[in-house]
C-alpha cells in the first residue's frame, strides 16, 4: 500500500541523515562556497533570481558571452555570419560540444532554447516580435532571421544576467515555460549532482570532465571555462555572521557577499582576501504606484522624488563610500547609455522644493505605503530613509515592514492602500538588467501590462522600440538619453545610485574572476 | 495500562486533524503568495496566473483542503511547491541533524540541571544558591543566538576548539559528530538548563519541608540519600512535567540554533519553507511538530507511572 510503502522509506532516511552523507572521495579538490541567498529555483529561465542564474552558469553554457571589457566574444559559437542587410545571422557551433549525459550539442537544441528562453525574457519576447525565422541548418549552424536590420540580437544572446540564455537540450527547452524544468543537464563546465542535493542545505557540482572550453584564457564571462576543482560544494547559510566566521575560520574558501557591517572582521585578515570582483554593481530603485493617490499625481511623484535623494539612502545602508556612488542613469552607472540628466530630481534631496511641488500638486494628505523589504541586505534600510525624508516634505508615510516575499505579494495588489495596496517600493536590479530600455523592467511604462507601479506613459513605450528599431548605436544613444529625461520626468522610477559588493575568500584558492556574475571555473585550490 | 496507551494514541488522531485544518487555512490567510515568489519580481500577472494553475492553488480552497486530507490519510504529504521533492522524504532527509541535537540538548540539560538544582537546594539561601539561580536567570532570559555567538566567539574562532558551523554525520566520525555538536548544545541547552534547575531545586524545597524528610532525618539517613532517595524521587513529578513542556522551548530553540551553527534540520527548514510559502512542506513540518509533541507528553505520562507508583491508568 502506498502509506506503508512511504513510512517504510522514512526510517531509512532519517537514519541515513544522522549516520551518512555523500561526502567527496578524500584526494578530490572542493571549493566551498557560500552565496547570498539560497536557490530555490533550479530553472533559471523560469526565474530571474540571482541565484537561480549563478546555479544555471555552472552547469550550462552560453553562445555568446561578455568578457571583462563587456565586449560580445563567442563562446559555444565558433563564428556568426550576418547577411549583408543585417536582418539574418547564421551561427556555427564550435567542436566538441557534447551534453552531460554525452550527447552532442546540436542546433535543434539551440533553436528550442532559444525560443523557450523568449517566452520568459523581456529581451526576448521584445524580439521575438521581429523574428520571422528561426531554424537549424544542420547539425551545428542555425540562423536567425529578423524584419528589420537589427543587431540587438547579439546583445540579447550574451547579455549576462535577467535571464542569460543558457543552452539546454531539446528535450528539456521544449518543456512549457510554465512547469520548472526536472532534468538538469547542461553541456558547461560543472554537472549538477541531483543525488546530493539538499534544498536549503547543499548543492553540489562536479567537474564535467567532458567539458572542453575554449583555448583563449578566461575573461569575464567568456574565454576558456577550465574547472580547475573537482567539486563545488555550494553551502546554503541563513546566518551572514556565521558565514563570515566560517570564512575566517577556513571552513569554506568563498563567500559572495561580505556584508558591510561585517567588513571589518575580514578586511586586512591573513588569510582572506577582499575584493570587487563585480565593479558593475546594482542599481536599486523605488517606483511609485501610479494607479492611486498621492502618487498618481506626477506633481506629487516630482515632489516625492525632490525630497528622497541618494546620498543618505546608501550612506545608511551601504555606510562605506568604496562600495556606493550617487548617480542619476536609469540605465546603469557606468555603463553605455549612462546620463545625467534631470540628476537635480534624484541625486540631492531637497526638501524645500519637495515642499513646494507638494503644495502646489494639492496633496492632500493621502496615505503613502512604503513597502520595507527586511530581509534583502543591499536595500532593507533604504525604505526608512526614504520614508522619512517623505515625512520631512510633509507626505503622510506608513511604513511597512515585511519579509520580500511577502513583499512581492503585496506588490501585485493593484488596489488602493485602503484595500492593502501600496504607493512605493524599493527593490534592486544589477546594472547589466537594466542597461537598456529593451531589457529593463524599471522603465516599463505600458500601463496595466507594465512592470509593478503600472505606469502609462505612451511616449516612453513608444522610445523602448524606437531603441529596439534604431540603426546603430548612435541613434540609440540619442533615444536613450531622451528616454532618461523621461523616465525621471515622468516619475517611472527613482534610481538610488550604484551598490557593489564586497566578495571574500580565502588565500588558498586563486583564479577568482572579475565578472558581474560569480563563477567558478577558472578557480584552483 | 496497555489500554491507556492505545486510547492515548487514538486521542491523537482528533488532536492531528485539529492541527491540519488550523494549519491549512492560517497559510492560505497569512499574506504571501507562493506562486508570485516562483514566479519571481519581473513576472506578469499572467505568468503568475499561470504558475499558480501549475501549483493547483487556482482551485476553491475546500477543493485544496480536501485533495491534501485524501492525501495525508494515504501517507502521502504531498510535494515541496519549489523542489518538487515529497515533503515526507525532505522532511526525513533534515530530521536526523534535528534529532541529534535535541537528544544531545536534553540529555545534556539533565544531567546538569537536576544536580544543579540539587545543589542549589542543598545550599539553600547561601551565596551558592544565589549564583546557580542567577546563572539560572541568565540562562533563561539570553537569546539563544547571542549565547551561541559568544560560544562561537571563545571556543571556534579565538580557542579554535570546535568549528563555527556546520554539521557532520556520525559516518563522517565520531570525532567530527561530536565537536560539531558541542557548542550548538551548549547553546540551545542554556535555556532548558536553566528552567530544569529552578524547577527543580523549588520542587526539592517544598518537598524537604515534608515530614516524612524530617522522619528520615531524625533516623539517621544521610543528608545525600535523605536528597537523592527521598526527597529527589518525589519532587521529580513536576521535573518531569518541565521536561516535557520545554520540549516546545527546544522545538523553538532549535530553530535559531540551526540557523546560527548552519545544523541542516528541520528547525531551519521551517523557516525556509515560511519564507518561500512551500505550504505543502510548512503543513507537514508542522504536523510532524506537533505529533512529537503529543508523543513527548505521552512519554512524561507514562514515565509519572514509574515514578509515582501511586499513579495509575
Amino acid at each position: 500500500m502506498r502509506h506503508l510503502n512511504r513510512l517504510s522509506w522514512v526510517v531509512p532516511m532519517a537514519a541515513a541523515s544522522i549516520f551518512s552523507i555523500g561526502a567527496a572521495p578524500s584526494h578530490a579538490t572542493t571549493l566551498n562556497i557560500v552565496m547570498e541567498s539560497r536557490v530555490s529555483v533550479l530553472d533559471p529561465v523560469l526565474s530571474t533570481a540571482h541565484q537561480s542564474r549563478n546555479h544555471g552558469y555552472m552547469i550550462y553554457d552560453t553562445l555568446l558571452a561578455l568578457d571583462e571589457q563587456g565586449v560580445i566574444r563567442p563562446e559555444m559559437v565558433d563564428n556568426w555570419k550576418v547577411s549583408d542587410d543585417k536582418k539574418t545571422y547564421t551561427f556555427t557551433l564550435r567542436d566538441g560540444l557534447t551534453w552531460h549525459d554525452g550527447a552532442k550539442v546540436t542546433a535543434e537544441d539551440c533553436v528550442a532554447s532559444i525560443k523557450r528562453w523568449a517566452q520568459q525574457d523581456r529581451m526576448g519576447r521584445a524580439l521575438m516580435k521581429y523574428i520571422t525565422d528561426l531554424h537549424a541548418d544542420g547539425e551545428k549552424t542555425f540562423s536567425v532571421t529578423l524584419s528589420i536590420p537589427n543587431d540587438l540580437i547579439l546583445t540579447a544572446f550574451a547579455k549576462p544576467s535577467g535571464i542569460p540564455l543558457f543552452m539546454m537540450p531539446k528535450r528539456v527547452a521544449e518543456t512549457p515555460v510554465t512547469d520548472p524544468i526536472t532534468d538538469y543537464t547542461g553541456s558547461g563546465p560543472f554537472k549538477f549532482v541531483a543525488a546530493e542535493y539538499k534544498p536549503g542545505v547543499r548543492v553540489v557540482y562536479v567537474k564535467n570532465e567532458a567539458y572542453v572550453p575554449r583555448p583563449e584564457p578566461a575573461s569575464g564571462l567568456a574565454g576558456g571555462k577550465v574547472a580547475k576543482v573537482d567539486r563545488v560544494e555550494r553551502i546554503e547559510m541563513a546566518d551572514q555572521l556565521s558565514a563570515v566566521n566560517a570564512l575566517i575560520k577556513h571552513e569554506i574558501d568563498y563567500l559572495e557577499t561580505v556584508p558591510f557591517d561585517l567588513l571589518p572582521m575580514v578586511e586586512g585578515l591573513p588569510g582572506v582576501v577582499v575584493e570587487r570582483l563585480d565593479t558593475l554593481g546594482y542599481q536599486p530603485v523605488y517606483r511609485f504606484n501610479h494607479l492611486h493617490p498621492p502618487f498618481n499625481n506626477k506633481l506629487v511623484r516630482q515632489a516625492a522624488m525632490y525630497a528622497i535623494g541618494q546620498e543618505a539612502a546608501l550612506q545608511t545602508q551601504i555606510g562605506n563610500p568604496k562600495y556606493y556612488r550617487t548617480c542619476a542613469a536609469v540605465f546603469g552607472c557606468g555603463l553605455p547609455y549612462e546620463s545625467s540628466a534631470k540628476s537635480e530630481m534624484v541625486i540631492p534631496s531637497d526638501i524645500e522644493k519637495a515642499k513646494s511641488l507638494l503644495k502646489q500638486s494639492g496633496y492632500n494628505g493621502e496615505r503613502v505605503v512604503v513597502l520595507q523589504a527586511t530581509d534583502i541586505p543591499i536595500i532593507a534600510s533604504m525604505p526608512i530613509v526614504i520614508a522619512q525624508h517623505l515625512r520631512e516634505a510633509g507626505f503622510n508615510v506608513d511604513l511597512q515592514a515585511m519579509d520580500f516575499m511577502t513583499v512581492l505579494s503585496r506588490r501585485s495588489n493593484r488596489g488602493s492602500v485602503a484595500e492593502g495596496g501600496w504607493s512605493l517600493f524599493v527593490t534592486t536590479w544589477h546594472n547589466t538588467e537594466v542597461e537598456d530600455p529593451v531589457r529593463s523592467f524599471t522603465v516599463s511604462a505600458n500601463g496595466n501590462d507594465a512592470w509593478a507601479g503600472w505606469p502609462t506613459v505612451p511616449a516612453i513605450v513608444e522610445g523602448t522600440n524606437q531603441f529596439l528599431l534604431a540603426p546603430d548605436e548612435e541613434h540609440r544613444k540619442q533615444i536613450a538619453a531622451r528616454l532618461q529625461e523621461l523616465v525621471i520626468e515622468e516619475g517611472v522610477v527613482g534610481p538610488l545610485g550604484s551598490v557593489t559588493k564586497p566578495v571574500g575568500y580565502s588565500t588558498a584558492i586563486s583564479g577568482v574572476l572579475h565578472a558581474p556574475v560569480q563563477v567558478f571555473w577558472n578557480i584552483s585550490k | 495500562m496497555a489500554g491507556y496507551i492505545f486510547n492515548r494514541i487514538l486521542a491523537t488522531i482528533p488532536v492531528m486533524a485539529v492541527v491540519a485544518l488550523i494549519v491549512f487555512f492560517l497559510l492560505r490567510l497569512s499574506p504571501g503568495d507562493p506562486a508570485a515568489i516562483m514566479a519571481g519580481d519581473a513576472a506578469s500577472p499572467a505568468q503568475i496566473e499561470q504558475m499558480r494553475h501549475q501549483m493547483g492553488l487556482d482551485r476553491p480552497i475546500a477543493v485544496q483542503f480536501f485533495v491534501w486530507i485524501h492525501q495525508l490519510l494515504s501517507g502521502d504529504f504531498g510535494l515541496s511547491l519549489h523542489s518538487k521533492i515529497p515533503v515526507w522524504d525532505m522532511i526525513a532527509g533534515r530530521i536526523g541533524p534535528s534529532l541529534a541535537l535535541s537528544i544531545s540538548t536534553i540529555a545534556f540539560s539533565i544531567l546538569v540541571a537536576i544536580p544543579l538544582g540539587v545543589i542549589a537546594a542543598w545550599a539553600h539561601g547561601t551565596l551558592l544558591d544565589r549564583a546557580v539561580m542567577s546563572f539560572s536567570v541568565i540562562g533563561f532570559s539570553a537569546p539563544i543566538f547571542l549565547t551561541g555567538y559568544i560560544l562561537v566567539f571563545f571556543f571556534a574562532l579565538k580557542l579554535d576548539w570546535f568549528p563555527v558551523q556546520g554539521y557532520h554525520p556520525v559516518s563522517d566520525g565520531a570525532s567530527l559528530f561530536l565537536r560539531g555538536l558541542v557548542l550548538p548544545t551548549l547553546a540551545l541547552s542554556t535555556i532548558y538548563i536553566a528552567l530544569i534547575s529552578r524547577i527543580t531545586r523549588s520542587s526539592l524545597l517544598e518537598i524537604l519541608g515534608e515530614d516524612f524528610i524530617r522522619t528520615a532525618r531524625a533516623k539517621g539517613v544521610t543528608e545525600f540519600s535523605v536528597f537523592l532517595k527521598h526527597a529527589l524521587r518525589n519532587a521529580s513529578i513536576p521535573i518531569v512535567t518541565i521536561i516535557g513542556v520545554g520540549a516546545a522551548f527546544l522545538i523553538s530553540g532549535v530553530v535559531v540554533t540551526e540557523s546560527v551553527f548552519n545544523i541542516p534540520g528541520l528547525g531551519r527548514m521551517v523557516v525556509e519553507a515560511v519564507l518561500a510559502r512551500d505550504y505543502p512542506l510548512i503543513q507537514g513540518l508542522v504536523l510532524v511538530f506537533s505529533f512529537v509533541y503529543v508523543v513527548i507528553n505521552l512519554i512524561v505520562d507514562l514515565l509519572y507511572t514509574i515514578l509515582d507508583p501511586r499513579i495509575t491508568y
